[in-house]
């Protein structure tokens, strides 16, 4: 017998996929997509110098994303797991770190366009305390903005599984380290490290794949002037060119496959966990 | 989306009143609706989306009209895809071009139509004034009418079948911020002006963008296009050259796509100069926000925008849409519209729905007398304003072009693709 999770994801994973494949390969009108087996969609977008700047700018976002993502989250979780004593406190103040979550991911990220703006809080803040003469102008509608909103949306997607292994790691493993004459340096990078990389793989691969597979923010933080390769796909739906959106999505689907390969043959999260 | 309904008990006698109103006025007796519980759903871009549409079709004909506002894209997508997800498309002619041989809209009979003979000429021959020029790009005629009944194709004389109603169009130009700016603007070319780097805006829905663009680029005096409604491969190339290399140099600050975009750009000063649409021009300035939107040499970009019946519709409810679209035609949304800004395709309507010094300032570009208020009730100008661009034969007499669909669509769009992603 199939078990019902085969099912559930042949119809909701499996087919779906299958479909976006087909129709990468029909042809697009105006207004209507025929059945074909073409590759014309494949070339032109290997064609298109843009799309190599797309999917460089994809990864930009996603590499920036990771690193700023990482390093807080690191630390957030580190103080939470080996600072604070009490489970009680532990807890506490990782729902603390929740609560942005409780509102909208869109209604978080457009509330730094007033703030960034040219006459935004940041901008006339900085002003008024001499640090500035003019208003900045990449603090919004630039790479800036774009990797700031991702970093505050998707830190808390580093912390939890950072957290999560580092809560597991047995504390007597770090006296021992000490006894043995380990420096705190030495400690973190010879043993929690180490011993963390399981949810630092988790994290990254949570990110990594949020921000490849992102185009909103994108769009909204840079006011419609980067692309990745999320808003290809989307200005190619909204423009009807189904099957070339298609043909996007797949090869981005194969390049984050490839990536997540990549990082597995780091760590093997399964043997770990 | 926003749906108007009103329970049918309360409402009855109401009903009968405005019925016997609007019969004692222009239109032939409407039928009034009520009992068959008559529902229409229309789906169009916002700028005709109006509740107060809804509640006054519900008011005078009992049809209750369940508006859906989309962009201009997601519109397209819908009448192209999604046939039975609507009654009546409230689209845009050029949207028309696109969406048309689908077959997925049904012609209409334009002798059912009781103020056929009044629609500006614009609409009919492609003429505002007998003498006047025809602009360039998608022109609402040329995509107006069919061959008959069951027709997917488009015909240039008034065959009596028509593909869309026209029911609202205007003139558009760019938005400027005079306060920050502080020196006449007359130019389209002053959009890549350098002096404006990184304040400057352009819309990102390829089929108006790339016709702004052409204004730019001719007023430049870089290139002199045969047709700008219908640009060749090559002068596609060069129309977005020019603009991908202004976008590397940091002239714009950002590209809009929606309305509320337009608007937040231009009230906070992350923008001094950019394509706009007349009532985000409205939005800023009644945020007290110095706005114009400034008639500029070389013309108008123009649009229009009509109302398709779906090809499903039959029956009593062809017969309510019917009803509606007369109504509609009849005069009171015309001078709501008006009153935003808009120009009605049966002006002489709306003349009867508006105040003398409210036909003088929106339509004939007089000076107002008193305070010019906005249909939702916030006063626009004092008296002593006069409208930019003056009145509706200077403004859509002046009109040099309108927003197009061209044979190498498809090539534009992918280009237009590369420019935003550039």
């Amino acid at each position: 017998m199939v078990s019902p999770l085969a099912i559930v994801l042949f119809f909701f994973l499996v087919l779906p996929i299958v479909m976006i494949l087909v129709v990468s390969f029909w042809r697009a009108t105006e207004f209507s997509i025929i059945p074909a087996f073409e590759f014309e969609n494949y070339e032109f977008l290997f064609g298109s110098p843009v799309t190599y700047t797309v999917f460089i700018n994809t990864f930009k976002y996603a590499i920036l994303t990771w690193v700023f993502t990482f390093l807080i989250g690191f630390t957030v979780a580190y103080y939470l797991a080996f600072h604070i004593r009490t489970q009680t406190w532990q807890i506490a103040l990782f729902l603390l770190c929740t609560i942005p979550f409780w509102t909208s991911n869109i209604i978080r990220m457009i509330s730094w366009i007033p703030f960034l703006g040219r006459n935004g809080i940041a901008n006339s803040t900085l002003i008024s305390w001499g640090v500035i003469d003019e208003p900045l102008e990449w603090l919004l509608f630039s790479d800036f903005s774009v990797v700031l909103a991702f970093v505050h949306i998707y830190t808390l997607f580093m912390v939890v599984p950072i957290f999560n292994t580092m809560m597991r790691i047995d504390k007597s493993l770090i006296e021992a380290a000490r006894d043995g004459g380990a420096s705190g340096a030495q400690i973190l990078w010879n043993v929690i490290l180490p011993l963390t990389k399981p949810g630092i793989m988790i994290g990254t691969i949570f990110v990594v794949t949020l921000v490849m597979g992102d185009f909103f923010t994108v769009r909204i933080m840079s006011g419609s002037q980067s692309a990745n390769v999320g808003r290809l796909i989307s200005n190619d739906i909204s423009l009807l060119q189904y099957p070339s959106a298609s043909a996007t999505a797949v090869v981005l689907l194969l390049t984050v496959l490839i990536t997540i390969g990549i990082l597995l043959r780091f760590v093997n999260i399964r043997k770990e966990l | 989306m926003t749906r108007y309904t009103k329970r049918n008990g309360l409402s009855r006698r109401t009903l009968l009143k405005t019925g016997v109103a609007a019969a004692a006025g222009t239109l032939a007796a409407p039928m009034v609706w009520a009992q068959s519980n008559i529902v229409l759903r229309q789906a169009g871009t916002g700028v005709s989306a109006f509740n107060e549409i809804a509640a006054k079709a519900f008011d005078d004909l009992g049809i209750t009209m369940e508006m859906t506002a989309l962009d201009s894209d997601s519109v397209t997508q819908r009448v192209a895809t999604q046939p039975d997800s609507f009654d009546i498309a409230d689209i845009e002619y050029w949207i028309c071009k696109k969406v048309w041989p689908t077959g997925n809209l049904q012609a209409m009979d334009t002798s059912k139509i009781a103020n056929y003979d009044k629609i500006a000429g614009t609409f009919r021959s492609g003429k505002l004034t007998p003498t006047s020029e025809i602009a360039q790009g998608t022109a609402p005629h040329t995509v107006g009418f069919t061959s008959g009944a069951n027709g997917t194709d488009f015909v240039q004389e008034e065959s009596g079948w028509m593909t869309l109603i026209p029911t609202i169009y205007n003139a558009d130009t760019l938005g400027i911020r005079p306060d920050l700016i502080g020196r006449p603007i007359s130019k389209w070319s002053e959009l890549l002006n350098p002096e404006f780097k990184g304040k400057a805006s352009i819309l990102d829905i390829s089929s108006i963008g790339i016709m702004d663009m052409a204004m730019v680029v001719e007023s430049m005096g870089e290139y002199k296009y045969p047709d700008k409604g219908n640009m060749t491969k090559e002068e596609i190339d060069l129309t977005l050259g020019i603009f991908t290399e202004a976008k590397k140099n940091g002239q714009f600050r950002a590209f809009w796509k929606s309305f509320d975009e337009s608007v937040n750009l231009m009230a906070s000063g992350e923008v001094v100069i950019q394509s706009m649409w007349s009532p985000a021009i409205t939005a800023v300035r009644s945020q007290g926000i110095p706005c114009v939107y400034q008639p500029l040499e070389e013309g108008y970009r123009s649009w229009g925008g009509g109302m398709g019946l779906a090809a499903s519709l039959e029956g009593a409810k062809l017969d309510a849409a019917y009803e509606y679209i007369n109504w509609y035609l009849s005069g009171w949304v015309g001078g709501f519209l008006m009153r935003q800004g808009y120009y009605s395709a049966v002006p002489e309507t709306s003349k009867l729905f508006m105040s003398d010094d409210e036909w003088g300032f929106w339509y004939e570009g007089k000076e107002s007398q008193g305070d010019i208020v906005s249909p939702s009730g916030s006063t626009l100008e004092g008296p002593g304003a006069v409208r930019d661009g003056g009145s509706f034969i200077d403004r859509m007499g002046a009109v040099a072009c309108w927003n197009s669909v061209m044979d190498e669509n498809q090539y534009m769009v992918r280009k237009w693709n590369e420019f935003i992603a550039a």
